[in-house]
């Protein structure tokens, strides 16, 4: 059932909303937009040694994109930009292709696997930690 | 109207509302576009033999129905692919005479396809670009139009009607401003059209686009209307077959408009089907229609305001709009509204509908839920939408 993408585990990510805010003297970041839709994550990293030490996000969009920024924050910290990619493709490999959630609170968005419109609004913050963590060729 | 002209309309638990985005056609265009394709198909002001000549009578007769259903010469009458294209067409066309000092006026109401060319053809030619702001319901902001409608202003780029807020643009009165400084009137009518016959000349515009797929016709086709003297200033913008009378190394004679406009094969099935969908609207009491869906319309609002916390965008009443209702629940993404619609049958558009100037101006950063009307839709397709409405939300909330 449609309603099942929106159970209560995916309704208290967003509600958490972790990470949601802006950090001071970001050494990384990153802003990816879903035009179909119009949701947006705007995603500000401090580093450590090349891994993430302080996140914030700025996520406007629909309840599953804000859930998964949520989900993206508590996370992300420790993370370098390998495992970051690495996570982002389980994460799609969890919905297009039924693997196994890569962490427990992705579990939340199984149901998500069968509407494959809204994949994207799942992944795209963990594209954006991606995009922030991994510099562009060059 | 007959509903059954229209099957997929008879699926089960189906409520089609997103009527602005592409109208369903009535069974007498899809056979007349398989008829055309299938008995009478040849590439046209080509071939010598019979069905060349029937290929040629089919989109000459096509061009003239459309004509007689604006009003309109056929020589007036230019196909396109679409809207968008015709549109860019005229933006292209047009902005060649325009540089560094020249104005054009467009809206925050417009559609992508209607502001975009200018936005981008501004930048390239380095003419200003102005813009017609919007009031608090949704309709163009006409308080200061001779502001900035100015005499250094040539073109002035509008919409008949908005595809967000419903609400219909005073052309008669944009007409006037344009003349008054010597500028051309060019209109986006694909929202107007799917509502009755509509004479442009009549109101005044120099130039008007329509989509086929919006007014109950096919895809892949459009028409861009102009005044004969202002097409005749128009130099071509695509070149190929079919829009020269003479090739010389160095010059060109172009046809006349509007196969001028016409480079390659053009959508001629698509064409026949335009041209039976406007037949097919022609055909009906828009009075009376008009009354009805009316009422259709009125039972939709005054559903949307029994729902808590809801924002109507546009017009909160039935004067001077089409039947296009958007609006927002605070809390509430349109994305996730309009998939837990669908999900209950009901076809809905939840984003920001190509129109980011506007949702910009009126605070629309999530976009809006917008529900269209059609004259096939009635009493039970708003009451699913409200039903459903009400679920989305508790699922939601």
């Amino acid at each position: 059932m449609t309603e099942d993408i929106y159970q209560q585990a995916v309704k208290d990510l967003a509600t958490r909303a972790s990470g949601a805010g802006r950090l001071d003297a970001p050494d990384a970041g990153a802003v990816l937009d879903n035009p179909l839709c119009g949701d947006r994550v705007a995603l500000e990293i401090g580093l450590a040694g090349g891994k993430v030490a302080r996140l914030a996000h700025g996520t406007t969009g629909c309840l599953l994109c804000r859930a998964a920024a949520s989900a993206m924050a508590e996370r992300a910290v420790g993370m370098e930009g390998a495992a970051a990619a690495a996570l982002a493709g389980e994460m799609a490999a969890m919905l297009k292709q039924g693997a196994e959630p890569p962490f427990p609170a992705a579990a939340a968005f199984l149901a998500v696997q069968g509407h494959k419109s809204r994949h994207n609004c799942v992944l795209l913050p963990f594209k954006a930690l991606a995009k922030a963590l991994i510099p562009p060729p060059g | 109207m007959n509903r059954s002209d229209f099957p997929v309309l008879a699926r089960a638990g189906q409520h089609y509302l997103d009527n602005a985005a592409m109208a369903q056609c009535p069974v007498q265009v899809v056979r007349a576009v398989m008829a055309h394709e299938g008995d009478g198909r040849a590439n046209i002001r080509r071939g010598l033999y019979a069905l060349a000549r029937r290929a040629d009578e089919a989109y000459d007769h096509a061009r003239e129905r459309v004509a007689v259903f604006l009003g309109a010469e056929a020589g007036e009458v230019v196909f396109t692919g679409g809207c968008t294209q015709a549109l860019n067409l005229a933006a292209r066309a047009l902005s060649r005479r325009l540089g560094p000092g020249d104005e054009v006026v467009t809206s925050r109401l417009e559609h992508h396809s209607s502001c975009l060319p200018w936005m981008a053809l501004a930048a390239e030619k380095g003419f200003a670009l102005r813009w017609l702001e919007v009031t608090a319901e949704g309709r163009l902001d006409l308080s200061n139009l001779d502001a900035v409608i100015t005499p250094r202003c040539k073109v002035v780029a509008v919409t008949h009607a908005s595809n967000v807020t419903g609400a219909v643009s005073d052309i008669p009165r944009l007409a006037e401003a344009a003349h008054g400084v010597g500028a051309l009137l060019l209109v986006d009518g694909a929202q107007m059209v799917p509502h009755g016959a509509v004479h442009p000349r009549a109101l005044g515009a120099d130039l008007y686009a329509f989509a086929g797929h919006k007014v109950y016709g096919p895809t892949g086709i459009g028409v861009l209307w102009g005044q004969r003297e202002v097409l005749a200033e128009l130099e071509p913008v695509s070149w190929g077959g079919g829009m020269v009378d003479a090739v010389e190394e160095k010059a060109c004679d172009w046809a006349e408009p509007p196969f001028r406009f016409e480079a390659g094969t053009p959508p001629v099935a698509q064409a026949v089907g335009l041209a039976t969908a406007l037949d097919w609207v022609g055909s009906h009491d828009w009075e009376a229609l008009a009354t009805r869906q009316a009422t259709v319309t009125r039972l939709l609002l005054e559903g949307l305001r029994e729902v808590p916390g809801l924002r109507l965008i546009g017009p909160a009443g039935l004067e001077d709009r089409v039947p296009v209702v958007s609006f927002v629940i605070p809390g509430f993404h349109p994305h996730d509204l309009a998939h837990l619609l669908a999900e209950r049958g009901v076809a809905v558009r939840g984003g920001h509908h190509c129109a980011r100037p506007l949702m910009a101006a009126l605070g629309l950063a999530e976009g809006s839920l917008r529900v269209s009307l059609a004259p096939y839709n009635d009493r039970t397709d708003i009451e699913a939408l409200l039903s459903a409405l009400d679920h989305a939300l508790k699922v939601l909330g």
